[in-house]
């Protein structure tokens, strides 16, 4: 008890999970500010933080507004990835004529550029949010399948057997053992989903729409508006932060016991 | 008088554990294998894994399998259970033949396998909610294994809290709280140091005697086998088949000393001479 207050009171606050990125991202500011300075880099290149802010600041209603759409886009398109994303890595762990037939299409959709069909969505769906929401479901349902196929099949088949053996159906086995096993990785999958399912409903705005963060960007992209470009982007990352943050709370509610989640375990113990 | 038996002092929870397994049992008690065998069929080949195999476990004896690595003794716990269906013969567990998973054993692996996010109580009380029995009624139950092994004041907590020995132990009352005839051990001491598998090993022998289970327990230490078991059954290299068995004669109860008598080392000597048959070892 004879610590003194001042130390241990600097470093609990340096403690606090959101104060070290905090503490880096003004640290970036200020080195794009000096930058823009020392190598006088002008404002049609990058703009400066103050005027970046300055946007922010004025058009704060404006940007909320678009970004509505936005969000609401990103999390239809997402949640719909989760829904079908998890029955489909269900039944390419469960079946390997499934897996021999499904996987390999799977990984080769991947690799069209999702940009060079969303026209398309525009064509058959119009300007409305369906175009965005499929984009972004399209964005994230790949890793939450991915994840989770390797989730449903890294259970330890002993396991199964034991639960298997004391006379249990296949669906309560599977309820028991198989699906609490892959949460951690479905969750890994939903989290890298939830950010892409962002990009998605964004290159959605992008092709065909008249609202949203992604059509305020193509917009001040058109007019060389950069402060405003860079304020969207600023939107757009917090959007992916805090979407990202709210599937992370959720994971430690339905995985309290998992080893990434431990230490919360000890210090209440 | 064992110093293990005495030493634990819940002699009446196992009188009571006995009480709750006295169903009415259909035909041949025990477990009966008639020209079992197992081949298994995979994409490059089959693959011969057990020569047909005969021999019957008494109830309430402890039967103790060694053999070579890969000689099909996980294939032989597995058929017995009822997870995997043997190529040819048949097993009666109980009187009854096997065809499919019939719950009346309590499995333990060499890992505890115990659910990471069941804490001790749940993943006991496994077998109850597999067999959709009334977990209120077996509840009681699952209390007292635990405490029967040690564990009574750990039902809360989470597998990762516990050390292997005592994750161990509670897969052993796991086994248990169904009341099946049989337990089919799978080295289940495999994973853990020296001594602490010595003073479960006593501890085994101890819920054995208390609750008269038939074990079948599978082991690659010899000194282990002849300790534990009323009868050891030694197997030949893949495929398996019965290269002997032996009478184990050393009294009941037995303690850790038992380990030095004549009869012991002679009987390790005598099974350690099928597996190293060109050794020096007279
Ligand atoms: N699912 C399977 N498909 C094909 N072959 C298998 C399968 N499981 C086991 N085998 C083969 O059957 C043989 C016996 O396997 P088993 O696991 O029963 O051996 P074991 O005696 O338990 O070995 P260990 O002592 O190493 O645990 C092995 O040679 C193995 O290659
Ligand atoms: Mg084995």
């Amino acid at each position: 008890m004879a610590e003194p207050n001042g130390p241990g009171g600097v470093s609990k606050a340096l403690n606090a999970a959101w104060v070290r990125p905090f503490l880096f991202l003004i640290f970036i500011v200020v080195a794009w500010d000096l930058t823009i300075r020392l190598f006088r880099i002008p404002p049609y290149q990058i703009p400066a933080p103050g005027d970046v802010v300055v946007v922010l600041w004025h058009d704060w209603p404006e940007l909320m507004r678009q970004a509505w759409p936005t969000t609401y886009a990103t999390i239809c398109g997402f949640l719909l990835s989760a829904v079908f994303g998890i029955p489909v890595a269900m039944l390419i762990a469960g079946s390997k004529t499934v897996e021999s037939y499904v996987y390999p299409l799977l990984v080769f959709s991947q690799s069209v550029p999702k940009i060079a069909i969303a026209p398309l969505f525009v064509v058959w769906f119009g300007f409305g949010i369906i175009p965005k929401v499929i984009s972004a479901f399209l964005l994230g349902f790949f890793p939450v399948v991915v994840s989770a196929v390797q989730g449903f099949k890294s259970v330890d088949p002993d396991m199964v057997d034991l639960a298997r053996a004391m006379q249990g159906s296949r669906f309560r086995v599977f309820c028991a053992v198989n699906l609490p096993h892959a949460m951690p990785a479905i969750f890994s999958g939903l989290k890298v989903s939830v950010t892409l399912a962002v990009v998605g409903a964004v290159v959605g705005e992008f092709v065909g729409s008249n609202s949203g963060i992604g059509y305020v960007l193509q917009r001040s992209i058109g007019t060389f508006d950069l402060p405003t470009m860079f304020a969207a982007l600023v939107i757009l990352a917090l959007l992916g932060v805090v979407l990202f943050w709210i599937v992370d709370r959720i994971e430690r509610l339905v995985i309290p016991w998992h080893v990434s989640q431990r230490e919360e375990v000890i210090f209440a113990a | 008088m064992d110093p293990a038996t005495k030493m634990s002092g819940v002699d009446q929870s196992g009188a009571r554990l006995r009480l709750v397994s006295d169903r009415a049992a259909g035909g041949t008690p025990g477990i009966q294998l008639s020209g079992v065998s197992k081949t298994y069929r995979s994409r490059d080949g089959d693959v011969p894994s057990l020569r047909p195999l005969d021999f019957h476990i008494n109830a309430g004896e402890f039967f103790v399998v060694v053999g070579p690595s890969g000689c099909g003794k996980s294939t032989l716990l597995k058929m017995i259970s009822g997870l995997l269906a043997p190529s040819s013969g048949e097993i009666f567990v109980e009187g009854e033949a096997v065809t499919r998973p019939h719950g009346n054993v309590g499995i333990v692996f060499q890992n505890s396998l115990l659910l990471p996010w069941r804490n001790i109580l749940a993943n006991v009380m496994l077998p109850i909610d597999m067999k959709r029995l009334p977990r209120d009624e077996y509840l009681p139950r699952a209390m007292e294994l635990l405490k029967l092994v040690g564990l009574e004041s750990f039902e809360k907590k989470l597998p990762w809290q516990l050390s292997g020995g005592m994750q161990q132990r509670a897969s052993i009352c796991r086994a248990l709280v169904h009341d099946p005839k049989i337990m089919l051990m799978d080295e289940p001491f495999g994973a853990l140091d020296a001594m602490t598998r010595e003073r479960m090993n006593v501890e085994l022998m101890r819920i054995q005697r208390e609750t008269g289970k038939t074990v079948l327990l599978i082991t690659h230490s010899i000194p282990e086998a002849v300790f534990l078991a009323d009868r050891v059954l030694v197997m030949t290299e893949r495929p398996g088949a019965i290269a002997a068995i032996y009478d184990v004669p050393l009294r009941r109860p037995r303690s850790l000393d038992a380990m030095a008598e004549p009869a012991f080392t002679e009987l390790v000597q005598r099974i350690r001479k099928h597996f190293f048959t060109q050794s020096a070892l007279d």
